[in-house]
């Protein structure tokens, strides 16, 4: 791993060491060249392939008119237009949102076992996107009333959350997760129970295929409200980067260093949890980026939140971009769930960096 | 200068303080003593918002601590609390202790030349000097007790609170510890449990008895057998070697 020393101090230390500040600028770099690279060769990936040179002019052409001439197929611009860019633009912030979410879930709650699903926001989702699936609720909602009900299970799960949270004044880490995990099992069990009572294969396989996550529904109308949605919630976890560095240092050492652990954890909370529903609603409840992204993200460019939040969106890109490429090309012309492709590929690296932990870890 | 006044606490069905009075004085170190389970870490936790009392009130400058933002009272009180969550985690000692600058920074702000200078100066003044690099988990539970207190000290508050510091510490460090407590000037607040040590670095003593101030006053006045022994319920005898007088306990022999 390269890195290198950000602004010496003006006195050296005594040891005539390096100052401490070390930058992952060049990892975090790279990361982002990754994750852009990707979008594109991403794009051109699929049952039909296109060549990355063409889907930079499919995406020239059709966002400032350049080039103004269509030498490509009509149908490739359709592929790449309509179905592919759509798809991997969702999965890219899908994937950043999911990563940056888990980082911050695992310093409010202190546990390396924290991700977005794990306060029961998920589960809120399916039980609406279920009811929504199998008995129509919800149908007068128009042609997005899988996602809409989706969204309002999430927000009544989180509302049930919190409350249980708070019955007893301030959230503590362990509360949240006790409450998270009540609130998972409940929802998930009420979704089994109305997949039983729908009593149609068809409607169980949908929901089946919709709980295990998918990018295929992405297109131009939803995509706006997912990127302005989870970028605000990536940018209020950003600018809170100190909080979360020291909030993950114990509730009385951010409390005299004037973050009161409390409200900080309230808001977060809240906006994790509205940043996933909104992923879950647009792409299903797709499991371990959220985990894994973090904690890859750890070992590239250390604890400090500064530089880990970006890294972590990066990659979470990154994952969900090509677990999409390898869903919709391992299989073909069948498509695999995408939350199957990010459990089996995720799994071994996860605990391949386990392994190299700290042993008093 | 911190005060709190008639301070009540009740937590669970416990009365965990019952009307104790504390306050800092200037440019002294006040030693809040007292044995297991009498409200030393409670009091202390209130003193800088972290447990909301149920009655009465605490004070900085006058103004209630309540009413002022938590960045407000973290600017005049820096803590060295029990709890940090050091244990394998790996942050280096030297961003470690730069967080101590949070408070003088906004949210969004990132530190400066100047931040990290307090911080190297900080890290100097615990004989840490050289340890920025180093992994917080990594170090031995004295080195990383004199990193909680460089973080304190770079917060640069007038007033600091301290939770039992010499835990961990061999005796070496327990007495350069104290020693630049009190060379640090400011007005401090420190819990300890060992007496002799209380007696040699504080100017000033409060003795917490059932969530109660029972005594205060100098070492020599609180540190006295009849003052101790009904509140510790053991033998207390003071001993002296012409420069310092020291407390042996339990019976004789």
């Amino acid at each position: 791993m390269t890195a290198q020393l950000e602004r010496a101090p003006a006195r050296a230390p005594a040891d005539g060491g390096s100052g401490w500040s070390w930058s992952r600028r060049p990892a975090l770099v790279a990361l982002a060249i990754g994750a852009l690279v990707s979008v594109v060769v991403a794009i051109g990936l699929g049952p039909v392939g296109v060549a990355p040179l063409t889907v930079i002019q499919i995406i020239g052409h059709h966002t400032i008119g350049v080039p103004g001439d269509v030498t490509w197929a009509r149908t490739d611009d359709a592929i790449i237009w309509e179905v592919r860019l759509p798809r991997v633009l969702l999965g890219a912030i899908v994937g950043a949102s999911l990563g940056v979410v888990g980082t911050a879930l695992q310093a409010l709650v202190r546990n390396p076992l924290a991700e977005p699903y794990i306060l029961g926001v998920s589960s809120g989702a399916s039980t609406g996107a279920a009811a929504a699936i199998l008995f129509g609720v919800g149908a007068g909602l128009g042609a997005h009333s899988v996602s809409l009900m989706a969204f309002f299970g999430a927000l009544g799960a989180l509302a049930f959350v919190l409350a249980l949270a708070r019955s007893t004044g301030r959230i503590t880490p362990s509360r949240m997760l006790v409450a998270g995990v009540a609130v998972s099992y409940l929802l998930s069990a009420t979704t089994s129970l109305l997949i039983l009572f729908a009593e149609s294969a068809e409607g169980a396989r949908a929901v089946m295929f919709w709980l295990l996550g998918s990018l295929a529904n992405a297109d131009w109308s939803t995509l706006p409200v997912g990127y302005v949605g989870m970028t605000a919630g990536m940018g209020l976890v950003f600018w809170w980067r100190r909080r979360l560095d020291l909030l993950a240092l114990g509730d009385e050492t951010a409390m005299a260093s004037g973050v009161d652990p409390g409200r900080t954890r309230l808001v977060l909370v809240i906006v994790v949890a509205l940043c996933v529903g909104l992923a879950v609603s647009l792409s299903g409840g797709i499991g371990f980026v959220g985990l894994a992204g973090p904690h890859i993200a750890r070992r590239l460019v250390g604890p400090i939140h500064r530089h880990l939040v970006p890294a972590a969106a990066a990659l979470g890109a990154l994952m969900l971009v090509w677990a999409d490429v390898v869903a919709r090309m391992a299989l073909q012309p069948r498509e695999l769930p995408i939350g199957v492709v990010t459990g089996v590929l995720g799994a071994p690296v996860l605990i391949a960096l386990v392994r190299k932990l700290p042993h008093n870890t | 200068m911190l005060a709190a006044t008639d301070l009540h606490l009740r937590l669970g069905a416990a009365d965990v303080l019952s009307g104790a009075h504390l306050s800092t004085r200037p440019a002294q170190v006040v030693g809040l003593i007292g044995p297991n389970g009498s409200g030393k870490s409670s009091l202390l936790r209130c003193l800088y918002g972290m447990l909301r009392p149920s009655r009465g009130a605490v004070l900085i400058d006058d103004a209630a601590i309540g009413s002022l933002p938590q960045r407000a009272v973290a600017r005049s009180i820096a803590v060295v609390a029990q709890d940090a969550a050091t244990d394998g985690i790996e942050i280096t000692v030297g961003e470690f202790v730069l967080l101590g600058r949070h408070v003088h920074r906004g949210d969004h702000q990132g530190f400066t030349d100047d931040d990290r200078l307090i911080a190297l100066d900080a890290l100097d003044l615990v004989s840490l000097t050289g340890f920025a690099d180093r992994n917080l988990g990594e170090l031995s539970g004295g080195e990383r007790q004199r990193a909680m207190i460089a973080r304190c000290i770079a917060q640069r508050s007038p007033v600091v609170l301290l939770d039992e510091p010499t835990n961990h510490l061999d005796i070496r460090y327990q007495h350069e510890i104290l020693a630049l407590v009190r060379r640090l000037g400011l007005e401090t607040i420190v819990v300890l449990h060992d007496l002799n040590l209380a007696s040699r670095y504080c100017d000033h003593l409060a003795l917490l008895d059932g969530g109660r101030i029972v005594h205060q006053g100098t070492p020599d006045d609180v540190l006295r057998s009849e003052v101790l022994e009904p509140v510790y319920g053991i033998e207390v005898r003071r001993l002296a070697d012409g420069r310092h007088s020291y407390l042996a306990f339990g019976p004789v022999g």
